[in-house]
């Protein structure tokens, strides 16, 4: 199917610099080991003036090139025919810089932690006979001297998020660990000034050295989720030829196309608009449709941008705009389906709702509690108060959930799995209803020839020898079975068939039911080609697209505990094939993109919770708008990129794997919380009663931390 | 425990040491590609000077 279409065009995501170096950054998808990074970069370096540098952690691939900037195209298209597929990432650099930044706050904190617990130690361990008043003081101002401008640096990331969220009248997580962490600085500050026994120092610092960890693996998991509809735009960028009234042709930008032009489409280029066809020619509707076929298209016959021209020239005139045309409906479906997407809330943020007020709320009570009813000065019940925040460290939300996320990112990943949306495990664990697409999804989407009976040698080297001289997909089909020298004399008539006159006189064609003069082919709706020779019988040759060997077992597997759907763009006879042979009751073909999208917007807003797992551009805005989407590593990018998962494993066996990960997973998760529910059921009454000291404090909130990254950490086995 | 004055200091610059080489590590993209690294010494360098000729 992809083969028709022309080299991918990464020129919209060169950034080329002031010393005409141009730069592109793309991940490599099918890289097992450093030895294929190497061979992408010895093959790419071998150019002159092309700098090649394959990160072999990340998969990603940087690629530096002085000169064109289209001349990227041509060595990306080296190390695809090489067998990997690539993606381009967005040149923005700031994520990047973000988590740099968050590792440098890490260090800092950590940093502090550590030698804070030097001072710490002796404090703890020595009592007021041991340590004279003095000593303690220069212990204090020491830790002082290192906690202040650690909380000034390393507290950033959460002074800067709570600010913003006050100032939109919202409160976050952040709120009440930036009160936590001022109070319990400013309370210590005032300590020391004034020679008290105890500060907090310690329990800053290793505060917010765990919370950043927390952080940092967060935004890892959050950085891979890309936007996917943006990158929809790109397939429709580039350049179309007019056809001008007075004849001459000339390429004006795909925005430019207005209703009423004419436009002309070469063979191997993409249409860019929807229009009506002005002559007859094949196109390849595989992107649109999702049918395996190119189309025969008549004068007058309907084209849609996306198709891409695989015969003829063809001459269009365009009827809608681009933003109508049905690829615009498309991506304004995607738009509308992101941002709906960014209404689910995750569990970490739902139970931040309540936690921050309850929170504050307890420190409030504390501190009133003790001034008022327990008689005890200012200071004392302000430094209860601080003791209820810094107790009630919010880790298990901060760390446990993206310890989880990270551990299951991991273990999917080598699973072949590439998790790119952070809280797609906790969506998929709600699925009730999962909906396939058909060709290259539950099919291999590739035609093979089924065995012909009674068939002599002779016609067979025929049929191969014709079959040889063609490129079409079904001609190829026949190739792989029967390999052979193409034909000599062989003339392709596009869309028709091939045909070779023999020494006698007679032609002998391979093509379709027409090309061939039958009149009445079988009414089994197969895909076929007819073989003849002028003057006898011709004889049929019948294709079908096979499901994955291990689908019909998956499919079973997932109908004990799911409701199966299978939601096709081909013709109806074929879906209801592969879902009879399937065991899936309930189809439907002949589904354009949009109805796919309306059927699944249906099913959710009938309360369903759909796992969609597609792989074409006619299954994008459907992806976009599923509760979850899965996408092979096979599919187009634009499939790939709307979807929260992309698997690389032939067949279907990632989909029960990611289904069986979400849910340990999520029951990790909610361990992690009842733990971190029960420390704060023991330790808040303690610390509000005022017993807890700040040993005490400081060694329970690390603990309770630890206990919770390590039944995090217990996803990695097993 | 007057040796506290100078050791805690001496301690304190020891750590700072170690931070600084962080940073400078981490700027200079040393964690960029552990496993990249790790591998990279094991191939042939063919681009800059061959040794073998």
């Amino acid at each position: 199917m992809t083969n028709a279409l022309p080299a991918t065009d990464y020129s919209a995501y060169v950034r080329t610099n002031a010393d005409g170096t141009n730069h592109l950054r793309l991940i490599v998808a099918g890289m097992h080991c450093a030895g294929c990074a190497f061979k992408i970069e010895k093959k790419l370096n071998a150019y002159p003036g092309v700098e090649a540098r394959v990160n072999v952690t990340e998969k990603r691939l940087s690629l530096v090139w002085s000169g064109d900037k289209a001349a990227g195209n041509t060595l990306l298209d080296e190390v695809e025919t090489m067998g990997f597929q690539l993606s381009p990432v967005k040149q923005s650099g700031t994520e990047d810089e973000g988590l740099k930044h968050l590792l440098r706050c890490i260090a800092v904190s950590g940093f502090a932690s550590g030698n804070l617990m030097v001072f710490s130690m002796a404090l703890w361990f020595s009592g007021r006979d041991s340590m004279g008043a003095a000593t303690r003081d220069l212990m204090h101002w020491y830790s002082a001297l290192i906690t202040l401008p650690t909380v000034i640096y390393a507290g950033m990331p959460f002074f800067k998020s709570a600010w913003h969220a006050l100032r939109h009248g919202r409160t976050n997580m952040d709120v009440p660990i930036s009160v936590a962490v001022t109070l319990a600085s400013a309370v210590s500050l005032y300590e020391t000034v004034h020679s008290s026994e105890h500060a907090y120092f310690d329990s800053v610092a290793m505060l917010l050295f765990l919370l950043l960890i927390g952080r940092y693996l967060d935004a890892r998991v959050r950085l891979q989720a890309k936007s996917a509809a943006s990158d929809l735009l790109q397939v429709m960028q580039g350049t179309a030829s007019i056809i001008e009234d007075s004849g001459h042709m000339r390429r004006v930008p795909s925005k430019a196309l207005i209703p009423g032009m004419r436009l002309h489409a070469a063979k191997g280029e993409k249409i860019l608009a929807d229009g009506t066809a002005l002559n007859a020619g094949d196109v390849d509707t595989s992107a649109i449709t999702g049918e395996t076929m190119p189309r025969h298209v008549c004068a007058g016959d309907a084209v849609l941008a996306g198709m891409v021209n695989i015969g003829t020239p063809l001459d269009i005139r365009i009827d809608k705009s681009q933003q109508d045309s049905l690829i615009g409906d498309i991506i304004a479906l995607m738009q509308r389906a992101e941002q709906g997407g960014a209404a689910y809330v995750r569990i970490a943020d739902r139970i931040a709702r309540w936690y921050t007020p309850v929170v504050h709320i307890l420190a409030l009570i504390t501190f009133m509690g003790w001034l008022w009813i327990g008689g005890a000065a200012f200071q004392p019940a302000l430094m209860c108060a601080v003791t209820v925040l810094i107790i009630t460290c919010p880790c298990a939300l901060g760390l446990a959930v993206p310890v989880a996320q990270v551990m299951a990112g991991g273990r999917l990943f080598r699973g072949g799995m590439l998790l790119k949306s952070a809280d797609a495990l906790e969506r998929l664990e709600k699925v009730d209803t999962i909906v396939f697409d058909k060709t290259g999804t539950l099919t291999t989407g590739q035609m093979v020839m089924d065995p012909p009976d009674h068939i002599d040698d002779e016609t067979k080297a025929q049929i191969a020898a014709l079959a040889a001289a063609s490129a079409h997909p079904l001609a190829r089909a026949v190739t792989a079975v029967w390999p052979s020298k193409p034909a000599a004399g062989a003339a392709e008539m596009d869309g028709r068939g091939i045909e070779i006159t023999r020494e006698d006189g007679h032609w002998c064609r391979l093509g379709s039911a027409a090309f061939l003069l039958v009149t009445d082919s079988p009414p089994d709706d197969k895909l076929e080609l007819w073989f003849g020779v002028q003057g006898l019988p011709p004889l049929r040759l019948t294709f079908s697209d096979h499901p994955h060997a291990d689908a019909a077992r998956v499919i079973r597997d997932l109908r004990r505990e799911y409701r199966v759907v299978l939601l096709s763009g081909d013709r109806p006879a074929v879906a209801a094939a592969v879902a009879a042979q399937l065991g899936i009751d309930e189809w439907y073909g002949a589904v354009d993109p949009l109805r796919k999208h309306d059927m699944i917007d249906a099913e959710i807003s009938a309360g369903r919770h759909v796992l969609m797992v597609g792989d074409g551009l006619n299954d994008a805005a459907a992806l976009s708008r599923a509760t979850v989407s899965m996408s092979p590593s096979s599919a187009l990018d634009i499939a790939q990129n709307a979807a929260d998962v992309v698997y690389q494993r032939k067949g279907l066996s990632s989909v029960p794997a990611l289904l069986q990960t979400a849910r340990r997973t999520q029951a990790i998760v909610r361990q992690s919380f009842a733990l971190a529910l029960a420390y704060n059921v023991i330790a808040v009454p303690l610390a509000m009663a005022g017993f807890v000291t700040p040993l005490v404090a400081a060694v329970s909130m690390s603990l309770s931390s630890l206990l919770v990254v390590g039944n995090a950490l217990r996803l990695k086995g097993g | 425990m007057d040796v506290l004055a100078y050791m805690i200091p001496i301690a304190l610059v020891m750590g700072l040491l170690w931070l600084v080489i962080f940073m400078w590590a981490l700027r200079s993209g040393q964690f960029d590609d552990p496993e990249g690294a790790a591998s990279r010494i094991l191939q042939d360098d063919e681009r800059e000077g061959d040794l073998h000729k």
